[in-house]
């Protein structure tokens, strides 16, 4: 099963470039990273620009409108992802676990749908 | 000693029974839940018809479930998606040709305790997975669920579809838990356990003849998990727990329906048997040295079983057994607790001590047994003034009617 994983933190909640901190938590997103293709889970991955970059698009009366900003203003902020290939939740639980962000974001796990043909 | 039950009672008492058994066996074949309940409540539906005429087989079981798997075909082989079901429908086929007789000779796998931790999967609400363990292993209907809960049937209707839907496609694994998990997901399976005991329990509200006996099917699903999980030792532990705490069931109330205190409940009253059985479990699994707070707690409540009266409760082994309870589970309502048995064990003076610890602590002023236990300690302590104050604290954050006049009766006698 495909599930998509969805970091998402609070803006300045985690490590911010040019501190201490930052080098760990850039080299644990590696590692992880390394990790669920060695583990043959990964798919894919990204990290995103910040919400400061979003466009948000919609066609209403075939008028194609797109927004400066995000669709939805929350406090926590989509940041990235990983999509893996997991046996079960179980599983893609344990690996959002590791994603470094889930210390002090959150990662929402999604399983993705599988069409019948 | 009973009057024989009717051929409807024996034939609800069966379905009931058997219906843990067989929907677990079922779901696990079809690898969808919710197919597996409409299939086998149809089978039950069926039963009900032919067993009334006919009598009831020899095997009830074997009945429903080959009923439930010619059901099962039926609707897949209607279903437009037909050609995604070629497994499933093999699986039913091989099962198809087998005679009645056959089919009692096969031993039912017993996939139960897969179907609990999938109902009581940590993804899952909790809510969600105690009506989910109510209905699938329970065998209870949507109606007594939410009854018991008072609960809109339709709210818990929705609840219940929408924890099946996401069984079905979270991939929430069927399956018993990989070793090193075991002790956590175990533990989340008794506390959903306890928390429907406790629901059957305490519950004094809304019109009790109406709520199904909870207690008793905590007790049935904790049985089935101790016989099921025979190398965990917490299971048994809140079976003993259970086991004691529902001996007193008889003495708890008086005639009027009111609450009386452990201190001034019969003990000719207790049920022996119960507490024979809870105490005859711990006896065998805390040799086994694997402690836990189940056992801690069925340990202090198997010591007032053993007391001949109140005033011969040994209260400095309760002292002790909450210590222990208190070091691998250091929560404050565990220390109100061991305040509570100090205060008989030494002084009311010294509990009132440890609770003032207890007094910054935010869960604790919204915590009725709180207030309870503090104005009893002041009355105990001769400061009646404080003590009906604590005690009208304590009636206020009642829910429950039963529990709020015995609160403010015992604040009006100071």
């Amino acid at each position: 099963m495909q599930f998509m994983c969805l970091i998402y933190s609070a803006p300045n909640s985690g490590p911010k470039p040019g501190t201490a901190e930052f080098g760990p938590f850039m080299k644990a997103y590696g590692d992880f990273t390394q990790k669920v293709q060695d583990d043959g889970k990964f798919i894919a991955g990204d990290a995103l620009q910040g919400i400061e970059t979003a466009t948000t698009v919609s066609v209403r009366n075939e008028k194609i409108e797109a927004i400066d900003g995000p669709f939805a203003e929350t406090k926590e902020q989509l940041g990235g992802y990983y999509l893996l290939d997991c046996a079960d939740i179980d599983e893609a639980v344990k690996y959002a676990a590791m994603i470094p962000s889930a210390a002090h974001g959150r990662i929402e796990v999604r399983p993705v749908v599988v069409w019948d043909d | 000693m009973f009057p024989p039950l009717t051929l409807e009672q024996t034939i609800d008492k069966t379905v009931r029974e058997e219906w843990g058994r067989i929907l677990s066996c079922l779901a696990s074949g079809l690898n969808d839940l919710q197919l597996a309940e409409d299939c086998l409540q149809d089978a039950a539906l069926s039963a009900i018809e032919h067993w009334r005429k006919n009598g009831l087989p020899q095997s009830p079981a074997a009945w429903l479930i080959t009923v439930a798997r010619r059901k099962a075909l039926d609707k897949l082989r209607r279903d437009r998606n037909f050609s995604n079901k070629q497994a499933e429908i093999t699986y039913l086929l091989g099962l198809e040709n087998r005679t009645m007789d056959e089919v009692m000779q096969d031993a039912i796998p017993d996939s139960r305790l897969e179907m609990v931790f999938t109902c009581c999967h940590p993804t899952l609400e909790r809510k969600s997975q105690i009506a989910l363990t109510l209905r699938t292993l329970g065998g209870l209907s949507t109606e007594e669920i939410a009854g018991a809960f008072l609960d809109k049937p339709e709210t818990m209707q929705r609840r219940i579809t929408r924890a099946k839907r996401k069984i079905a496609f979270a991939g929430i694994p069927y399956k018993v838990p990989d070793k090193e998990e075991l002790p956590q997901r175990t533990a989340s399976v008794l506390s959903v356990i306890y928390l429907i005991f406790n629901e059957g329990y305490l519950a004094t509200s809304g019109s009790s003849l109406l709520r199904v006996d909870l207690t008793q099917e905590a007790i049935r699903l904790a049985r089935m998990l101790h016989e099921l999980l025979p190398g965990e030792t917490e299971p048994a532990g809140l079976l003993a727990l259970m086991l004691l705490h529902d001996s007193r069931r008889a003495s708890r109330t008086s005639g009027k329906g009111d609450l009386i205190s452990l201190e001034k409940q019969n003990r000719n009253r207790w049920s022996r048997e119960k507490i024979d059985e809870g105490i005859s479990i711990l006896e065998q699994t805390l040799p086994k040295n694997d402690i836990g707070p189940y056992q801690l707690q069925a340990a202090i409540s198997a010591v007032h079983a053993n007391s001949a009266s109140w005033k011969e409760t040994d209260w400095s082994e309760i002292v002790a057994l909450y210590e222990v309870l208190y070091a691998i589970q250091p929560s404050p309502i565990v220390r109100l607790n061991s305040a509570i048995a100090i205060s008989y064990a030494d002084s009311p003076q010294k509990a009132l001590g440890m609770l003032e610890e207890l007094e910054g602590v935010e869960k604790m002023q919204s915590y009725q047994p709180y207030h309870a236990a503090r104005g009893d300690l002041l009355a105990r302590a001769n400061r009646p003034d404080e003590a009906r104050q604590s005690l009208s604290k304590a009636a206020e954050l009642s829910n429950n009617t039963v529990e709020r006049t015995f609160l403010l009766e015992k604040a009006a006698l100071l």
